[in-house]
């Protein structure tokens, strides 16, 4: 059932309502919060999940991890892919395109 | 554990009032139910929703009785919401309308939980002693799903809406719900008063199993399943709240402060307040958070046991409602010289007619 080929970059991802990104202030960690849990995200996800705002588009969000982070643009594609697909999944995110 | 600082709790649970239209015969609340003139103030809410984001809560849980019972339940969203914390409505649904629910969306509230009492709805108000309520609670959902905030739907399970279960899902698909709870009855307070009528046979807690792994194999990642086993068939207790004093903290609608909603039954230790001390002293310095936290509290058979971080024991109120001490280990657990107890009980159900102490103020 479940799409795993890679998403076209042109597309857009958004928290579904009634889950987000927060900074996690007290220990210094970023959490997603989602109904009746807050699981943790590792910095990598955090650094993808800050730039999810529901304007964005992959391909941007990838680009801009590319420079923020001098590294190979392929390797961060595949990381952000398999990471959104499988939060969109499990209804963190959806498509706002 | 000794001197050291305990880990930030991860959730509050803000029981507003104990006051409810429906008098459910396993609610959690206390036998001796709090009554208004000694709620907390819509002040010091705000100001206990404060403290706990500061120490590090991240969920504040609004629960009672009926929360929506209080006309400053928005308020206190807003506070919350403010505060950074993710904030849950846990309600009946029945005093939820158009009006009631656009106030708490407009102040930020992240998510409801919605109780169901059955399918059934003869059934569903035999148990909650209100009539009309499963059409209220239905109206509420489709209002709920209406608005686009994330649902859950909880049913509490117990021997006269066992076989529903299968039912229970079909209706929170069609009522839009993301998450189901499938709880069975903890017997503690009201629960443990009524037990004998509530407690299921082991034949419908496996029905129960049953139709729980259908639903996930039929929904998938479309709909989040929390499942929840009555213990007293289980062979190791669970590790209440994660760990006493570790994750959880609640207050009641007077403002105690407790590590478990059961916890007023401990005797011969004093409850700390709001009133007397801030969240974060009381989480990290009072006798009774620090009574059971940990595991250098335990006697045997837990003191030795290889599973003693994994479930702490077991639930300090369960011990001491059914064994007379709270230090004990859980009695559901097999290595408990006091499981016969529960086996006891089970046998007892067995027999047992099905009349209730309905929950109510006492006089
Ligand atoms: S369990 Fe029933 S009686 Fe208790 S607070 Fe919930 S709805 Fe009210
Ligand atoms: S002996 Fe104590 S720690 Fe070990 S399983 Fe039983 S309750 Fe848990």
């Amino acid at each position: 059932m479940t799409d795993t080929s890679p998403l076209t970059e042109e597309r857009i991802p958004a928290f579904v309502r009634g889950t987000r990104l927060q900074h996690d202030r007290v220990r210094d960690q970023w959490v997603v919060q989602a109904p009746e849990k807050a699981f943790l995200a590792d910095p990598i996800a955090a650094e993808i999940l800050r730039r999810v705002d529901g304007h964005t588009t992959l391909r941007a969000i990838i680009d801009d991890l590319a420079t923020a982070f001098t590294a190979s643009r392929d390797l961060i594609a595949r990381d952000v892919q398999a990471m959104v697909q499988d939060l969109a999944e499990r209804q963190v995110l959806i498509w706002k395109a | 554990m000794e001197g050291m600082t305990p880990p930030p709790p991860m959730s509050l649970l803000a029981e507003l009032t104990h006051r409810c239209p429906l008098q459910c015969p396993y609610c959690s609340n206390p036998l001796a139910l709090e009554p208004k003139a000694r709620e907390l103030s819509t002040e010091d809410w705000q100001r206990v929703l404060d403290e706990a984001a500061v120490l590090g809560v991240l969920q504040v849980h609004f629960s009672g009785g009926e929360p929506m019972a209080r006309k400053d339940l928005p308020d206190l969203v807003r506070q919350a919401s403010r505060a950074g914390l993710y904030t849950n409505l846990i309600t009946s649904g029945v005093l939820l309308d158009r009006d009631s629910l656009g106030r708490l969306a407009d102040a930020g509230l992240d998510h409801v939980q919605l109780s169901f009492q059955d399918v059934d709805p003869q059934q569903a108000e035999i148990i909650g002693g209100m009539k009309g309520a499963q059409s209220r609670k239905i109206a509420a959902a489709r209002l709920i799903a209406e608005d686009g905030m994330p649902l859950t739907l909880n049913f509490v399970i117990h021997r006269l809406n066992a076989e529903r279960v299968p039912a229970m899902f079909d209706l929170a698909e069609e009522l839009g719900a993301r998450r189901v709870e499938i709880a069975h009855t903890q017997y503690y307070g009201w629960g443990l008063k009524n037990r004998s009528a509530l407690l299921p046979t082991r034949q419908q807690l496996e029905d129960t199993e049953r139709a729980v792994a259908a639903a996930r194999t039929r929904f998938g990642n479309r709909m989040a399943i929390d499942f929840v086993t009555p213990d007293y068939y289980a062979d190791e207790p669970k590790p209440c709240m994660g760990g006493w004093g570790q994750r959880f903290l609640n207050v009641t609608p007077s403002g105690r402060v407790l590590p478990c909603h059961a916890a007023e039954t401990i005797p011969g230790v004093t409850f700390p307040t709001v009133h007397d001390a801030s969240l974060g002293d009381i989480w990290e310095k009072s006798e009774l958070f620090g009574l059971f936290r940990g595991t250098d509290w335990m006697p045997e058979p837990c003191r030795g046991c290889d599973r003693r971080e994994i479930d702490w024991g077991g639930c300090r109120c369960q011990a001491l409602a059914l064994t007379g001490h709270a230090e004990a280990a859980d009695p559901v657990c097999q290595r408990s010289t006091d499981r016969k107890l529960v086996d006891a009980a089970i046998t007892e159900a067995a027999t047992a007619t099905e009349t209730f102490v309905y929950r109510r103020y006492g006089d």
